[in-house]
């Protein structure tokens, strides 16, 4: 194999076909896309846009860690759950502007929408490290809340109503069950090992804990859409209960962070952190409107 | 003396050095340092590009950037691997690293100002990277040439994204056009540096010839670049801010201007625009991590501990 023409032969070559997004998107290749006549489409889009930004705004926090990790294994492996989870995004978002049908794809969804229209919950947005906010045990601890809870939602999901929506899921959930692995040996590595490192995982987790509740409160859209994420509690907390003990942590008494005049993520109401978040991802994409990227 | 001429044998025969093999002092810590230098380049490297991952401007750009900065870390990793093999320690090159004993690429404190920086680097700097580094898939080193054959496959598509890139950008609006002109301008020179001074001044170049750690001479390969990247440029239809550069018929390559050398040694010495941020960077990392590493050495001890516990109980 010669690799002496690497660089010579880069303009003789022309595939712009070589990823989603460059003019191809069969990225779920033999899945219909019609919109099921037993699911209402506005639901279905909101749905969609939960979905996408729960994955979208952890991926964007995770890939933060990105040049910053305890060891360049870890740079690799957090890097590597980010890209799951914004495959994810770009799949769910891609689904909501279909099923939308105003023209809007991916990106004018991750781009051009402004905060009260993210749906995302908390957890995925809150600060928990590498910057202010937190450490590597929080977003450790993060990462085992909300692939544990999204692994009861997307297991459910791989039977639902929308073909897309079930593929995506039923493809997310090997991602997820390697995250879930991933976050759950380092929680059980940090609570036993030194001294520090548990009083470190104890803080991260008490850090995520006031998150929790909202990921089982479910939202008016899911319901309709026959998904009760009140549900996941029983297994998620199985999950939880096992990990705490290898790692001898105490599971802490549930505080639930109290909502704003009843909403939260689900419907637009953010806190404080999402906004710088949306400022910084935003940023590029709507200071060149009309760009093509 | 036997050892050493089997050595020179095996070396000038274009035979593989492996780790078991005998060799030179001399060989030996010239590698370390090479590959040392290379693993280092690689990590900070991701630094400079890392910068605009939370910024990227459409979901693929963000996916397309993440995977490849990840790439980077694993280069890293393979060739802190490879030097491993020659009886160093990632850690203390590490430490070497963070304390500023050791180099990498001065291309690495150039800061990146626009998003078209990551196009530029793809096509300018990944490939300067992959002429300096396709020779070395046939480097004497065994583990080091094997590496090389597998960064390079991952270097050569890192490029071909980085100028499908640019090219996107030129074919959009006279802003992003505009972008990518000012970010080849400022790239440009500190491009045509990475291939080192100029020959006359290159103090390991003979040695490392003659070992076959090195293939070709910095100004051979800096002229190869520069007559690759002539036609990909005016494909792309950006201008390389060199007004002497031309077509010289007679010699059959493009004569070209000198890089600003002062400011070359500068970058080398210390000096860059960001060389104490990049290392700043990367120590507070490496010593912010420091209890998790502790933490995962601690619980290992632990968990073998209880291996010993049982295997004794049983």
């Amino acid at each position: 194999m010669s690799f002496d023409n690497a660089y010579e032969s880069l303009i003789d070559h022309e595939d712009t076909h070589w990823a989603f997004g460059t003019g191809f998107s069969e990225a779920l290749p033999g899945v219909d896309r019609e919109v099921p006549s037993t699911v209402d489409a506005p639901d279905l889009f909101a749905y969609c846009l939960m979905l996408g930004d729960d994955a979208l705004v952890l991926s964007q926090r995770l890939a933060e860690w990105c040049s910053r990790a305890p060891e360049l294994e870890e740079d690799v492996a957090l890097a590597n759950i980010a890209l799951d989870l914004l495959g994810q995004a770009r799949l769910l978002l891609t689904r909501a502007g279909e099923v939308e049908g105003a023209g809007r794809d991916e990106d004018a969804l991750a781009y051009l929408r402004d905060e009260r229209e993210f749906r995302n919950v908390h957890l995925a947005e809150i600060e928990c490290g590498p910057l202010a906010g937190g450490d590597f045990a929080t977003t450790m601890a993060r990462l085992l809340v909300f692939s544990s809870w999204k692994i009861a939602q997307y297991s459910r999901l791989r039977t639902f109503d929308d073909p897309v929506v079930a593929a995506v899921a039923a493809k997310g959930l090997k991602e997820l069950a390697y995250h879930r692995d991933h976050a759950a040996q380092w929680v059980v590595r940090l609570g036993d090992g030194t001294p520090e490192s548990h009083e470190r995982m104890r803080a991260g987790v008490r850090r995520v804990w006031p998150y929790l509740d909202e990921l089982f409160t479910a939202h008016a859209v899911e319901l309709r859409l026959g998904v009760d994420s009140a549900a996941f509690r029983a297994e998620v907390d199985g999950v939880l209960d096992a990990v705490f003990a290898a790692a001898r942590l105490e599971r802490p008494e549930p505080v639930p962070a109290a909502r704003v005049n009843g909403r939260a993520g689900r419907d637009g109401v953010h806190t404080e952190a999402m906004g710088y978040l949306l400022a910084e991802m935003q940023h590029v994409h709507r200071s060149l409107p009309g760009a093509t990227w | 003396m036997d050892l050493e001429a089997e050595f020179e044998r095996t070396v000038a025969a274009e035979h593989r050095v492996e780790p078991r093999d005998w060799m030179p002092d001399g060989y030996r810590k010239t590698l370390i340092r090479q590959i040392a230098q290379h693993a280092h380049s690689e990590i900070i490297g991701m630094q400079p590009e890392g910068n605009w991952i939370s910024r990227a401007p459409s979901l693929r750009r963000k996916a397309i950037l993440l995977a490849k900065v990840q790439d980077e870390a694993g280069h890293g990793l393979y060739l802190y691997a490879a030097t491993e093999t020659l009886g160093a320690d990632r850690g203390d090159l590490t430490e070497y690293l963070i304390s500023g004993r050791q180099k990498y690429s001065s291309i690495f404190n150039y800061p990146t100002l626009s998003y078209a920086d990551v196009g530029t680097i793809g096509w300018l700097v990944d490939g300067a990277a992959i002429c300096n580094q396709v020779p070395l898939c046939r480097t004497s080193y065994g583990p080091y040439a094997r590496a090389m054959i597998r960064i390079c496959k991952e270097e050569s598509f890192h490029q071909r994204q980085g100028y499908e890139l640019l090219m996107t950008m030129m074919r959009g609006t006279d802003a992003q056009r505009a972008m990518v002109q000012e970010s080849v301008d400022r790239f440009w020179w500190p491009s045509l540096m990475m291939f080192g001074p100029p020959d006359s001044e290159s103090a390991n170049t003979e040695q490392s010839m003659a070992w076959r750690i090195k293939r070709n001479t910095n100004d051979e390969l800096r002229q190869k670049f520069v007559d690759m990247t002539v036609p990909q440029a005016e494909k792309l239809g950006v201008t390389l801010p060199d007004p002497a550069l031309k077509w010289n018929e007679e010699r059959g390559h493009h004569d070209f201007g000198q890089p600003d050398w002062d400011e070359f040694w500068q970058v080398v010495k210390g000096n860059g625009p960001t060389n104490a941020q990049r290392v700043a960077h990367r120590r507070k990392a490496h010593e912010d991590g420091e209890w998790v590493r502790a933490a995962a050495a601690a619980h290992a001890a632990k968990r073998s501990a209880d291996a010993r516990a049982i295997g004794q109980s049983a």
